[in-house]
Parts: structure tokens; sequence; C-alpha cells
């Protein structure tokens, strides 16, 4: 334990002062909870939104702190969301089987071709995180005998959650679901980002060389983040398949990789919140003009796009900080 | 041996519409190191060009080519200086979420204008006709993609190998700091480079519409093929890109002759092969 004596004090309480909840982070679980009292026929939505939450928190992880661009995310999402679904059709109806399931399996396939694709950068890794994606989903597009093909899975029976709570039409249970496993994977993800482990992932981000030349195994660390990001991607996309009974072809789609980018840059990346608000504004606003008009939501989703990407770098949560430092200044 | 030839054919001239498309991006991309995703919707423009020229107006074919080929390398001069110009040298996050903005906005812009249904375009009656050779008989639309592309292939590289211009382009890909530094001015070669990149696109994109149908979806559908080509072929050669439209076509269709069932899978499985193989792409110099 010599080595840990040159620890500055300052720096060690630094550390361990990162580790503790701020009032703040109380904010939007509090928010959740509202919504499910004060509005309970959208649980639907906010259902889906949770998942959509604990989607982006993946990605965030993985291109906030690993840096990593992926156009192929949805891959683990899809991954995920067959796996539960297969399975309730032969007959393991549990839902926590399924979580388990898709968690050890995207889990699995995230190190997996994370190994085989991490030893490149820059284009040719976005492309390969693509070419995956499609891969996938032309496999599950031909092999109907397993997914249904075209049609999405049909004939999901999902069982009461540990043999007692069955979901309900009114997306209740389902709501309350969702958040327990957003709040364990929360609590992971941050715990993780916060750890030395996730502090070598962002100074890779930094500077990979560097971190190379100090004696950091680049590939190893980034292979592992890739790793927990697909099982954590993975069990969005279980509950997903769960909570909806229906797993369709729109889950294996370069669509819903850059929606999720989408929102994770609209919340903020590399700041966990990021991917609540993120989430939460993406849905909404889809939820309200897709309804309008399917033409109006893609013209606005663009052009907020580009709005964001010139302008607040930061996203929301980005722009809030501006704003509250812009306050205190006055 | 007719099918063979016949599937030969169609997958050349599906290649060639392919590289005519992708070129640009190539450029671009090996130029300035920009992921530019929305490419496809110069190439969308294109054709939706030839379509307001051609079918709404009933201005002449060619003259509908020429017009739209214009108006859309006009376009993408002003987004080049409002906005592509403020991300070079930003993440790729960044670029990739621009243009997939980019796209949404253009495929929303023409549902407004053209409705959400494919496209249909009238060719001259020369090129609907059949061209017979023996027992084989070829489309002379696809007869002349194919001359087209041949000839752009031989253009460019022209261009590129023989004109000073084409030096400079070379050096400002290879090495654009050095190349700034012996006094090479590289923004006006960027411009000009993607200029010409998206006229490329448009050009081909409304030669090709019989090919690849005009819709709004058109950039996201046309996307992954394109991507490969570049990518598969390397940034900063010209050849590159064109032997890899040509696999890419020709598989392509073979695949889709022969092995129904397969799908596209086998194509995404030999990218990511080939890309593992040689990440800067298989042509490339490096």
């Amino acid at each position: 334990m010599k080595a840990h004596t040159s620890v500055p004090p300052e720096a060690a309480a630094e550390l361990l002062r990162r580790h503790r909840f701020r009032p703040i982070e109380a904010l939007p679980w509090i928010v959740i909870a509202l919504v499910y009292f004060l509005l309970p026929k959208s649980l639907a939505l906010g259902t889906q939104i949770l998942i959509m939450v604990m989607f982006a928190l993946s990605l965030d992880l993985l291109q906030g702190y690993a840096g990593i661009t992926s156009l192929g995310h949805a891959v683990f999402f899809g991954t995920g969301a067959y796996a539960a679904g297969i399975l309730t059709i032969h007959g393991v109806g549990e839902p926590l089987v399924g979580l388990l399931f898709s968690l050890v399996l995207c889990g699995a396939l995230g190190l997996l071709s994370g190994a085989i694709i991490l030893r490149t950068h820059g284009l040719a890794l976005l492309m390969l995180t693509l070419g995956i994606l499609l891969m996938g989903a032309e496999f599950a597009n031909r092999a109907a005998w397993l997914t249904g093909g075209a049609d999405g899975l049909q004939g999901m029976v999902v069982g009461p959650i540990m043999g007692l709570i069955e979901f309900d039409f009114r997306s209740r249970v389902a709501y309350v679901y969702a958040l327990a496993v957003l709040l364990v994977v929360f609590v992971l993800v941050r715990y993780m980002v916060y750890s030395p482990y996730g502090r070598s992932l962002f100074g890779m981000q930094q500077n990979i060389n560097r971190m190379s030349s100090i004696g950091a195994p680049v590939r190893s660390r980034l292979v592992v983040a890739y790793g927990v990001s697909a099982a954590i991607a993975g069990v969005a996309g279980a509950v997903n398949a769960q909570v909806n009974a229906f797993v369709g072809p729109n889950v294996l789609t370069l669509e819903l990789s850059a929606g999720v980018l989408t929102m994770l840059i609209f919340g903020g990346v590399g700041r966990l919140y990021g991917a609540f608000v993120g989430a939460a504004f993406y849905m909404i606003m889809h939820d309200y003009l897709a309804r309008v008009d399917p033409t109006y939501w893609y013209l606005w989703l663009g052009v907020l796009l580009i709005a964001v990407v010139m302008y607040s770098k930061g996203g929301i949560l980005g722009l809030a900080d501006k704003l509250l430092a812009w306050g205190a200044r006055k | 041996m007719d099918i063979i030839l016949g599937v030969l054919f169609n997958g050349l001239s599906s290649a060639m519409i392919l590289y005519v498309i992708a070129i640009g991006m190539s450029l671009t991309m090996g130029m300035m190191r920009f992921v530019n995703l929305a490419h496809g919707s110069f190439a969308m423009a294109g054709g939706y060009g030839l379509v307001f020229f051609g079918e709404q107006l009933g201005l002449p074919f060619w003259l509908s080519i020429a017009l739209s080929t214009l108006l859309v390398t006009l376009a993408s001069a002003v987004l080049e200086r409002l906005l592509y110009r403020r991300l070079y040298g930003a993440s790729e996050l960044e670029q990739v979420l621009f243009s997939i903005g980019l796209i949404f906005v253009a495929s929303a812009v023409a549902r407004y204008l053209f409705g959400p249904s494919t496209q249909n375009v009238t060719v001259p009656d020369a090129l609907s006709a059949q061209i017979s050779l023996g027992s084989f008989s070829a489309s002379s639309y696809r007869s002349m993609l194919i001359i087209a592309g041949f000839v752009l292939f031989g253009s460019m590289t022209l261009l590129l190998e023989k004109t000073s211009l084409g030096a400079k382009l070379r050096a400002a890909v290879d090495n654009r700091r050095m190349a700034e530094s012996i006094g090479i001015r590289s923004e006006q070669l960027f411009i000009l480079t993607f200029c010409l990149g998206s006229a490329l696109a448009a050009f081909g994109g409304a030669l090709g519409a019989e090919v690849l149908p005009i819709r709004p979806s058109y950039a996201f559908d046309q996307l992954n093929y394109v991507l490969i080509v570049v990518a598969v072929g390397g940034l900063g050669t010209l050849y590159g890109p064109f032997v890899a439209a040509l696999i890419l076509g020709i598989t392509d269709t073979a695949c889709k002759y022969w092995l129904p069932e397969l799908g596209a899978f086998f194509i995404f499985a030999a990218m990511v092969v080939l890309l593992l193989w040689r990440p800067n792409g298989v042509f490339s110099r490096t």
C-alpha cells in the first residue's frame, strides 16, 4: 500500500467526495416518482421514456466516458429485446430471468465484438459498429423461424414478476418495473464512472497515447466498457420487450441508433443525467409532433440536431450550466 | 451464360451509380476528415431536381439533369459556407449527428414538396429501348449508366493525376499542413472539392433515378451502400472506391439473384471482415 501514500490528501478527499450523492441528484427521481402519481394516463409513454433513459445511459458510458462513437448500439438493444422475447415464447415467462439472460448474452456479445473491433478507430470503427448492426438486422429479418422476421415476434407470454406481480393494462406495474431496473443500472453506472476505472476511461478519451504510455491497459479497458455498455443496452431492450409483449424489427435499425445518439446529445454527453433529460425531451417531442404530422417531426428533429451541434455542444444540461453560471455572475 | 451476363450487367450498372455518388463523399472525407453522412441527400436532391424540371416543367431529360446538377451544386456551396465549414475538425460524434440532422431536414423538405411516394421518372425513348446482342438483351438505360460511370471515372482520374489542381488536391489529402505551408490554399480547395463532390452526387442521383428510386428516405436507404464503398475503397485514392463499387454492385446483384435467403447479410459480413483486415480501406496506400 506504499504507493497510495503519495496521493495528496486533498485529491483523495476529492475522489471520495465525487461518490457522494449531491442533493440536486434527487431531482430527476422525484420527477419520475411524481409522474406516477400525477400523470396516471401517461404511464405508457413514461415507461418508454425510462427504457430510453437506460439505453441512452449505456451509450453515455461508451460515448461520454470511453469516447467511442457507435452507429450500431441498437444491435445490443435489439438482441436483448429478441433474447428476452424468445425466452418467453419457449415457456420461461419470469421477467427477471429474461433480464439476466439478455444481460449475460449482450455482455458476452459486447466483449467479443469489442475485442474484435476496438483495434480500429475513426471511420473504420464507426463503419464496423454500423456493419455489425446491419448484420444483426439482416439476420433477424431472415431468420423468421427464430424472430418472426418482418412481422416481429408473435405470441410472447410475459409472466408475473417473481411469480407475484402481473403486468397490468394501465402500465403502472411496467412503469415501476422499468424504474426499478433503471435505478439499479444507474447506481452501477454512476459508481463505475466515478471509480478509478471510470477516470482512466476519461483519460483515454482525452489522450489515449498518453494513457497508454503511463501504463494503462487501454485496449482491455475499452473492451470492458464496451461489454458493460452492451449489457446495459441489452437489459433496456429486454425491459422494452417485456412491457410491450412484442418485439418488432424496428429495434435493430440505424434509426434507433441515431435516435439514441440524438437523445444523448440533446441532454448532454458525458454527464449521466444528460440521458434522463435528453430521452424525456426527445420522446415527449416525438409523441407530440409525430401525432400532428411525421414530416414536422423529422424537420424539427433535424433542425434541433443541427442547432445543438453548432451552438450548444453540452445539450440542455450544458445550457443550464451556462445559465446558472451567468446568473451567479449577475 | 445469359444469366451470368445479365447479373454482371445489372451489377455493373448499379455499381456505376454507387461510384458516382460515393466518389464525392470519399474525396471530402479524405480531405477534410469530415464524416458527411448527408452526402446521399445531395444525390436525392439531384433526383428530385430531375423530377421537378423533367416531369413537372416538362423540360428535356438531359437539360433537366444539367439544371438539377447546377442547382444542387450552388446549394451545396451555400451549405458549405454556412454550416459545414464550422464543423471541420469537430469530433466524429458532432459530424455524424450534424449530418444525420441534415438528412432529416432534407427528407422532411422532400416529403413536404413532393409527397411521401416514390417518384416516377420518364427517360427519353432512346434510353428505354432494349439492345440485343445475340441471345443477350440489355437495357439501353443501364448501358448508358455503365458508359457514364466509366467516362466519369476516366475524367476524374485525368483531373486528379494530370492537372495541377489534382496535384494540389492529392497533396492536401496526403498532408494538409505540409500542403498549406508550401502555399496551397486548402480552404479554396475544400469548397471546390465539396462542390465537385455534390455535383457528382446530384448527377448520379438524377441519372440513376430509375435504378435507385427517388423518395424521401433515399439518403437513409443508400447510406449503407455508399458508406461501404467509401470505407472499403479507402480514402484518398480514386480507383479504390471504383473497385469497391464494382465488387459491391456485382456481389449484391449476384446475392440477390442466387442467394435471396441470405439477403444483404453477406455484403455486410464481407465489409466487416475487409475493414478488420485493412481498417484504412482495402485499396488505401497506408
